[in-house]
């Protein structure tokens, strides 16, 4: 596969919301093509007839009785690492500037 | 090794002092006293992020009236310990050791936290770890690297380093560490401690900062076996806060002696990968891990060579399964929910990348990237899907083996711990340092890790593993283990 380029590691940073300085964008550029070189070795592995494995516990569906639990926590307690609350609500920056 | 005792009274079997605290021979006051007076002496080795100690005193005052009054006391009454700073526990905040997180107030208790409290068990302090526990070494914490307990220019191992060394240094007779690819066995081996990482889905992952949410399990770093067993029988089993957990042993797990005998006839599989690892393999742990074997050998246990061909896979498989669940995993930390927000962003879209950008330390932000580089549309199936295949071959080798043999060992680190700063500007030789024990992870077996020598001064340690949920075989295993090197 192709080296990722420095508009690559600008697009990433942007789908995952994190600004990089432009250091980190070069030095990035180089420590992820190393990386997936290595990683690259996955792809001569013969996996033919095997699925993928996303979880390992064998357990299936797992659900509780459809009843309301009161654990005793009330709004304030859960929302006191909030940055900004109003009325018990998390309050955002405007979503269009 | 050098004296890391000095002073300090060593502690007893966590089962004495429970039994001491409960007949009023000892007091949990004093006991939580001895913990934070070895932290205050030992704060040189910054294993410790910061002390719970209001909280820990009125929870000691409490048991010790409790005892008085004649109340039943728990299993663990008045036992100090110390917990990886990714819990959530009350009496002073949960950091992960991340910038992001600094200043964030547990609403909540971890469960494993709990049920340890249930059983009279009094949390100290918080133990340093790599941020968001991504990391080898402790040289990924935001905040400081924590130091080798025996050579102060080494790191301790990681990401449990903190939990590690604090044992090794008395801080307190039991920590409580995470492990996703190693992070318990690891520290455990480069420190010179014992470390039980559990059956994935024995332990619940309630109130624990996530990292990868297939391989995260919870376990303790301690000064012997039976202390590990203890620890893990409070704590093990399900939890209706953590729909993965599955039912514990009905045996449970802290009755774990054994006779002599028991070792006699026990098919014990040397895993061949990890031996002859390419001369990578150090000499000194080489060395250790065949004497140990030896003595297993003349014990009476039938010791044989077992391939796991795909076993060498495990290290690139993990580096594409793990970034890509945290990716997912820490997406939570977007400035708007938990403590850190940019003061310098105008709109939401920008308080996201910008409280994301200064907030996340450098090895967080790379896994987050590789992550969604490797789930995303194009990429999926040439990294995930085909990573989550190898997983399955590595799992199906494991159960192959384990119709061969009971038990499978090997190092649980090519080297013994590394100077600090040696790899802390190649990630991918930093990543190097799970390659012995990504592999178990995947599977979701258990593994434990004890001291059985050193190499250069140097404390090293075996990894031995058994099939999944065979979690109470394997601890009596490693306690006849440990019998026999010690």
């Amino acid at each position: 596969m192709a080296d990722l380029t420095r508009d690559d590691i600008l697009k990433l940073a942007r789908l995952a919301r994190i600004s990089l300085s432009d250091d980190e964008v070069a030095e990035f550029s180089d420590e992820f093509n190393e990386i997936l070189k290595y990683v690259a070795q996955l792809n001569t592995v013969d996996t033919t007839g095997l699925e993928p494995t996303s979880q390992v516990t064998g357990l299936v569906n797992v659900t509780r009785p459809d009843v309301i639990v009161d654990y005793g926590y009330d709004p304030k307690s859960l929302l006191k690492n909030v940055p900004s609350v109003q009325n018990d609500q998390i309050k955002v920056k405007r979503m269009i500037g | 090794m050098a004296d890391v005792a000095q002073s300090v009274v060593q502690w007893l079997p966590i089962a004495e002092i429970a039994a001491k605290v409960a007949s009023g021979e000892l007091k949990a006051v004093d006991l939580v006293e001895q913990s934070l007076r070895t932290i205050a002496a030992k704060a040189d080795y910054q294993a410790i992020i910061a002390t719970t100690e209001t909280r820990a005193r009125e929870r000691a005052q409490q048991i010790d009236a409790d005892i008085a009054a004649g109340k039943p006391a728990g299993r663990l009454a008045g036992v100090p310990f110390i917990a990886k700073d990714n819990y959530l526990v009350f009496g002073a905040d949960t950091t992960a050791a991340s910038n992001i997180l600094r200043g964030f107030e547990a609403p909540y208790q971890a469960t494993v936290v709990n049920r340890l409290e249930a059983e009279g068990a009094i949390c100290v302090a918080k133990a340093n770890l790599d941020a968001f526990a991504h990391g080898g070494s402790t040289e990924n914490s935001d905040f400081f690297t924590t130091k080798n307990p025996h050579d102060m220019t080494r790191v301790p191992g990681g990401s449990s380093g903190g939990s590690a060394a604090a044992v090794v240094l008395d801080m307190a007779p039991f920590a409580l560490g995470t492990d996703t690819g190693g992070s318990i066995r690891q520290p455990a081996s480069f420190s010179g401690c014992v470390g039980l990482k559990p059956t994935y889905g024995l332990t619940s992952r309630s109130g624990v900062v996530a990292m990868a949410s297939s391989t995260d399990v919870m376990g303790p770093l301690t000064r012997s076996v039976e202390d590990a067993a203890l620890v893990f029988d409070i704590f093990a089993g399900q939890d209706e806060l953590d729909s993965t957990t599955t039912p514990r042993d009905p045996a449970g797990y802290s009755d774990i002696a054994a006779d002599d005998t028991w070792i006699q006839g026990k098919k014990i599989g040397v895993i061949k990968e990890y031996m002859s690892e390419a001369g990578s393999l150090e000499a000194g742990v080489r060395q250790s891990v065949n004497a140990a074997v030896d003595k297993l050998r003349a014990a009476g246990a039938e010791i044989m060579e077992i391939s796991l061909p795909s076993l060498p896979l495990s290290l690139a498989v993990y580096y594409i399964v793990v970034p890509a669940e945290i990716s997912s995993n820490l997406s939570r930390y977007d400035g708007q929910r938990f403590a850190y927000t940019s003061p310098d962003a105008t709109n939401l879209e920008e308080s996201y990348s910008l409280s994301r950008g200064v907030g996340f330390g450098k090895e967080a932000k790379r896994r987050i990237m590789i992550g969604t580089y490797v789930l995303s549309s194009g990429y999926y199936d040439a990294y995930y899907k085909k990573a989550q295949t190898v997983r399955t071959k590595i799992i199906n080798e494991f159960a192959a083996a384990f119709l061969q043999v009971d038990f499978l060992l090997g190092p649980t680190a090519p080297t013994t711990a590394f100077k600090i700063g040696e790899n802390a500007n190649d990630p991918l030789q930093m990543y190097l340092a799970d390659v012995m024990t990504a592999g178990p992870s995947l599977a979701g077996i258990p593994a434990i890790v004890l001291p059985v020598g050193a190499s250069d001064g140097l404390p090293v340690g075996i990894q031995l593993m058994a099939a999944q949920r065979q979690d109470r075989a394997l601890l009596t295993l490693a306690r006849q283990t440990e019998r026999l090197v010690v």
